[in-house]
């Protein structure tokens, strides 16, 4: 049974259906039983949690808004939504694990992958029997994707391709990575392409990225691809140009936008809990006005971001959905998680620093979300070119 | 392997449950209704013997309103094949609610009937047994490991100090203790299969009682903890309280 109640104010619940709570409850009571007990020790010990990954293969979780001729769930839009809440309610590092999987390795395969493709790697990739990571940025290339120098040269029946990847959740992990490469000039974004680039194939070599102080209980690794050899139809052939690359972002922002809020609401209710029952000056805590209004202004942010991603969903779902409008969801709640986990911090004095409590690994988490996938300032500038007709961002 | 396993609508037991105002029963306000706690070792136990036969059913039935839907679902969606939902209202007297169980149930083909060995709302632990009387069936209640070959089932029952081993001829009924077995997620495809498995209605009427229902109350409000001191120092005013307040030593 959940020890976790949620986070719902103005009765959300009753917007959901009988399976999206289903689905919610379930990812629910996994995250308290199984994620919870071990997440501390696996942040200390800067471990991702692999173990746990065949559980989530099987309850679903991977691809699960995907059709169900691919050995997925199949489910909507909203229900995908609710699980990266719950997961990173746990911790932004085993959410971001399943945002890669399923939108950043499944989407583009679904998307842009040829039959055979699909039906060669989607159930594999839902079953994690294969472990896929997704390489777009570059160590000279992050917010401007489309100047990236990774080449691929077409050789006879093969494409042979050179570069750096830098920053890639999973990276050391994976069986197979998700590569952007450019296959014509260095300033044509338009030639970039996806392929499909098992791990084991000579001159990939993947390196753990070292000192880190955020997403500690997650993957994330440097690629160095020395003159990697793949046959022709390794290319995703539907892909073309950035675009392409940016669309897969967009599958997995829509994720984060919910994702923030399950990260939010674990702080929110651990710092509510905390007020109650820490004493001062001769009362709770919880009984001091500037606690009342920090723990309200929390709530409040909540309550927006959730109605916010569920209306995000809702037009996903209908087909209806803006990039732009993905845009402003994952600024906003990813934003709005980073203060409340830094006010529950605050609240908590000094037991705030400690990893016994939640609230200082998720502010120290969602730092990360806060970077990846378009920083908070390069949303906001898809959004302000959207709503002036001026691009302010190259 | 036919198998049968009665489940309940229970309020999760993480919500705060209250006596309404009319003190006649508790307030639902917020108050979130799970598929009891004991049904899930039940339907799990199904779900492995009816996998480990190869082939066979496995129904869930309750007894309740249309609400109860959503709870049989929960057990659809963890991986029964079937469900009846026998329309009326339980009742406090456990007997009432096992008449209209074993009138729900006479009829149908089953090997073995499940129960949870208690519902965690009114804890009678009843209704296991009298539907096993009422059908003239042999009953194991509060079992723990459960061994079914050649139409004989073995059971191990938690009894006062350890454990007791009884052995019966099948169909026969079995009430779950915990440690039964480690019920499974529901999984997501599965959450998504339920609505297409079939559910079906019976109007049975609500069961009888033989009790009167005179008062819900809340339990009575815990006084506060009291710290007495901290280290070595706090021990002997800790051993003097514990002797002359609460005069525990
Ligand atoms: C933990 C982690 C995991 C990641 N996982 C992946 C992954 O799996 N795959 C992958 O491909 N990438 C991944 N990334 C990379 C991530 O997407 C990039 O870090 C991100 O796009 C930002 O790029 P950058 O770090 O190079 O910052 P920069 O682009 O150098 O930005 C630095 C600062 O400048 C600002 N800035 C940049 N351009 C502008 C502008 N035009 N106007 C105003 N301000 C601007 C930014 O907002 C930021 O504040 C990951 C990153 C992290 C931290």
């Amino acid at each position: 049974m959940a020890s976790f109640d949620g986070v719902d104010y103005f009765d959300l619940d009753s917007l959901l259906s009988e399976e999206e709570r289903a689905v919610r409850d379930t990812i629910r009571e996994w995250v308290d039983n199984e994620l919870l007990p071990i997440i501390n020790d696996c942040y200390i010990e800067r471990r991702f949690p692999k173990e746990l990954v065949p559980q989530m293969a099987e309850l679903g979780i991977f691809g699960s808004n995907m059709p169900e001729k691919y050995g997925c769930a199949g489910l909507n839009n909203v229900a995908y939504g609710l699980i990266m809440q719950e997961l990173e309610r746990g911790d932004s590092g085993i959410r971001s694990f399943a945002s890669v999987q399923s939108s950043l390795v499944m989407y583009p395969i679904l998307e842009f992958g040829s039959e055979e493709q699909r039906q060669r790697w989607l159930p594999s990739l839902a079953r994690a029997e294969t472990v896929g990571c997704y390489g777009l940025t570059e160590p000279d290339h992050g917010s401007d994707p489309g100047s990236l120098t990774t080449r691929a040269v077409r050789d006879g029946d093969d494409w042979v391709i050179t570069g750096t990847k830098m920053w890639i959740t999973s990276g050391s992990l994976a069986d197979i990575a998700i590569v952007w490469a450019k296959t014509g000039e260095l300033d044509d974004p338009g030639s970039i392409r996806g392929f499909i680039v098992e791990t084991e194939r000579d001159g990939f070599v993947a390196k753990d990225q070292k000192g880190k102080l955020s997403l500690l209980a997650s993957d994330t690794s440097e690629l160095s691809l020395q003159e990697v050899r793949v046959p022709s139809s390794n290319l995703l052939p539907g892909s073309s140009g950035l675009k392409s690359a940016l669309m897969c972002l967009n599958q997995a922002r829509y994720g984060i936008a919910w994702g923030a809020i399950g990260a939010a609401q674990a702080c929110y209710g651990e710092a509510l809990s905390y007020a109650r029952n820490r004493t001062q000056f001769g009362r709770p805590i919880a009984g001091f006005q500037i606690q009342q209004i920090r723990l309200v202004e929390m709530l409040s942010e909540i309550t927006k971001a959730q109605l916010l991603a569920l209306q995000l969903g809702r037009l996903k779902d209908r087909g209806a959905l803006r990039h732009t409008q993905v845009s402003l969801a994952k600024r906003n709640n990813v934003d709005m998680a980073c203060e409340v986990a830094r006010e529950a911090r605050r609240l908590l004095g000094a037991n705030g620093i400690l990893i016994e409590y939640q609230s200082m690994r998720h502010m120290a988490n969602l730092e990360s979300v806060y970077t990846y996938e378009g920083t908070h300032d390069i949303h906001g500038l898809i959004v302000g070119e959207d709503i002036t007709g001026i691009s302010a961002v190259g | 392997m036919k198998i049968i396993v009665c489940v309940k609508r229970v309020p999760d037991s993480e919500s705060r449950v209250n006596a309404a105002a009319d003190r006649k029963s508790i307030d639902t306000q917020g108050v979130k209704f799970v598929l009891n706690p004991y049904d899930e070792f039940a339907i799990e136990e199904a779900l492995r013997l009816k996998e480990a036969a190869g082939d066979g059913s496995v129904t869930v039935m309750t007894l309740g309103g249309d609400d109860s839907k959503e709870t049989l679902r929960s057990a659809l969606a963890m991986g029964a094949d079937e469900a009846v939902l026998l329309k009326g209202q339980t009742s406090i007297d456990g007997l009432g609610t096992a008449e209209k169980l074993a009138e729900g149930i006479r009829g149908r083909e089953y090997d073995l009937i499940l129960f949870g060995k208690q519902a965690i709302d009114d804890d009678n632990l009843q209704v296991p047994a009298m539907v096993a009387e009422l059908l003239e069936l042999p009953c194991a209640t509060v079992v723990v490991e459960l061994q079914v070959a050649d139409g004989r089932a073995t059971a191990k029952r938690e009894v006062e100090g350890g454990h007791e081993v009884v052995e019966f001829a099948l169909p026969g009924v079995v009430a779950a203790q915990k440690g039964l077995n480690e019920p499974r997620y529901a999984s997501l495809k599965g959450i998504m299969m339920a609505k297409k498995k079939p559910l079906e209605e019976v109007d049975v009427g609500d069961a009888e009682s033989r009790l009167e229902l005179i008062e819900v109350t809340n339990p009575p409000e815990r006084s506060a903890g009291e710290i007495v001191g901290e280290g070595p120092e706090a021990v002997p005013e800790l051993v003097r309280k514990l002797r002359e307040q609460a005069k525990v030593l």
